[in-house]
This record gives C-alpha cells, sequence and structure tokens, in this order.
C-alpha cells in the first residue's frame, strides 16, 4: 500500500465536511467562524496535494492567496461578532436577525 | 513509514477537528483547532511544501488563532453555549447534510482515483522556487492581496470605533470653534 493522492483527498473530504456539519449545527457564532477555517484549510490540504502529485507549483501559490484572503476575513469577521456582541450581548446567531425582513 | 505517519496524523486531525465542533466551551475549541492545524502542517511537509508549512503555522496556528482568542476573551462570554438548547432536529439534519456531501465527495475520488502520479519534487516547495512563481507569474495578485489587506485593517478600524467617524470629526471642529 502506498501514499496516493487519494489518502490526502479523503482527508481534505473529511475536513470540510467536519466544517460543514459545524457550520449547520452550532449556535455560536465564533464557533460557526472557526468551522468556516477548518473548510479553508481542507481545501489548501488539496490544493498542496494536487500541486504535490501533479506536479505543479501554482498549486502552493493559490494557498498562499487563500491564507492572506483568510486573515483579512478573519479580521473583519471578528469585528463584525465584537459589534453585533456589543448591541446583543450575545454571539447566538438566532438571536441576530435584524436583517431578517 | 510514511503512511503509518500519515494515519497517525490523520487521525489527530480528524479527531481535533471533531472536538472543534462538539466542545462547549469556545477556548476548547480554538485549542483543539490549534492542534488540527499543526497537524495539516506535517501533512504539508510530508507534501514536500515546506514553505507553505512554515506559513500555516505563523499565520494560522500563530496570528489568526491568537486573534480569536483574544476576542474570546474580550467578550467574555456568558450563558449557555453548548449543545444542550440546540434542537435535536437541527443536529441531525446538519450532520445528515455533511454526510451527504461527503457521500458525493467520495463517489467523485472514485472516479478520479486514476490519476497520473508524478514523483516528488524536492525543489517545489523551497521558499526560492516558491518566491519564482509568486514574484513572475503572480506579481499582480500579490500587490491586490496587499491592498485587500490595507482595506481589511481600515474596514476593521472604522467598525470598532464606537462613535461614528462623522460624530468625530463634529467633535473635534467643535473643540476649535
Amino acid at each position: 500500500m502506498t501514499l496516493g493522492p487519494g489518502w490526502y483527498l479523503t482527508l481534505s473530504a473529511l475536513l470540510f465536511c467536519i466544517g460543514i456539519a459545524g457550520v449547520l449545527t452550532r449556535r455560536n457564532a465564533l464557533i460557526i467562524f472557526m468551522s468556516i477555517e477548518l473548510m479553508l484549510n481542507a481545501v489548501n490540504l488539496s490544493f498542496v496535494t494536487f500541486g504535490r502529485y501533479l506536479p505543479d507549483a501554482n498549486g502552493q501559490v493559490f494557498v498562499f492567496f487563500i491564507m492572506a484572503v483568510a486573515a483579512a476575513e478573519v479580521a473583519v469577521g471578528l469585528a463584525i461578532i465584537v459589534t453585533i456582541f456589543r448591541h446583543k450581548e450575545s454571539v447566538d446567531i438566532d438571536k441576530v436577525n435584524l436583517m431578517k425582513w | 513509514m510514511e503512511i503509518i505517519l500519515f494515519i497517525i496524523t490523520a487521525l489527530i486531525a480528524l479527531a481535533s477537528a471533531l472536538m472543534v465542533i462538539t466542545r462547549k466551551s469556545p477556548i476548547a475549541s480554538v485549542l483543539f483547532l490549534v492542534l488540527t492545524f499543526v497537524c495539516i502542517a506535517v501533512l504539508y511537509v510530508m507534501l514536500g511544501a515546506q514553505f507553505i508549512a512554515a506559513m500555516q503555522i505563523i499565520v494560522y496556528a500563530g496570528a489568526i488563532m491568537v486573534l480569536f482568542l483574544f476576542v474570546l476573551m474580550l467578550l467574555n462570554l456568558r450563558g449557555n453555549q453548548g449543545w444542550e438548547n440546540i434542537s435535536p432536529a437541527r443536529i441531525g439534519l446538519g450532520f445528515a447534510a455533511a454526510g451527504l456531501l461527503l457521500l458525493v465527495a467520495v463517489a467523485w475520488l472514485k472516479t478520479a482515483g486514476s490519476m497520473e502520479v508524478a514523483g516528488l519534487d524536492p525543489e517545489m516547495g523551497t521558499v526560492s522556487a516558491f518566491g519564482d512563481v509568486l514574484f513572475q507569474r503572480f506579481l499582480l495578485p500579490f500587490e491586490i492581496a496587499s491592498v485587500l489587506l490595507l482595506g481589511a485593517i481600515i474596514g476593521v478600524v472604522a467598525m470598532i470605533k464606537r462613535k461614528p467617524l462623522a460624530e468625530l470629526g463634529e467633535d473635534k471642529e467643535g473643540k476649535v470653534s
């Protein structure tokens, strides 16, 4: 049995699905945010795997850009969560219904 | 040998990822997420992407997770954040949706199993090889990413300010006159 791309891609799919389950089930906005980070990392693992086995150096550059965008996204997202917390005294997403109707 | 290392790392990564979404305390979730990121960095090294592995530790496990911890301690969350007030239907449907997606992914992996596998190029993940690609083919996206980060910083500062920016300007004018 040799270590091929399928192993890494399967792990990546599993991590992505765990992230999806976290986003769909939890109500704490911070944990939903962490699940999104988990999904981004699962996709990064796929990129590096394809870059390694094709082989193509572009895969790693894409991961680099995803990391830069993720850093910006985390900063803005956490700022939104802090602002919501100041208004609602809670980070429960079910209580944030400002934009519904 | 390599395959044993992969299986151990993958199992730790999966277990800690499950811990992230099941723990009651958000602090525990953050710490398990750091463990997941470290495991993914190990896999990057196994895939010959040393620079990306270093970035993973520095940017993700370092900067981003510290930001999360910082906000968590700033907010000082109280009350029930755990599973007990999440309806069972929500848990069941959430995991069912994730399971269905996993089914599709695995089915696709089976059809894509005949991928041609190339040998490991030890030069590909080094900083010099990475920099060659980044600063030649991807120079413009690189500069745009720096503008994006600047925009994010300005946006965050504007959002977090307690007073709206317009009010702040009026105050200054008021003091002068």
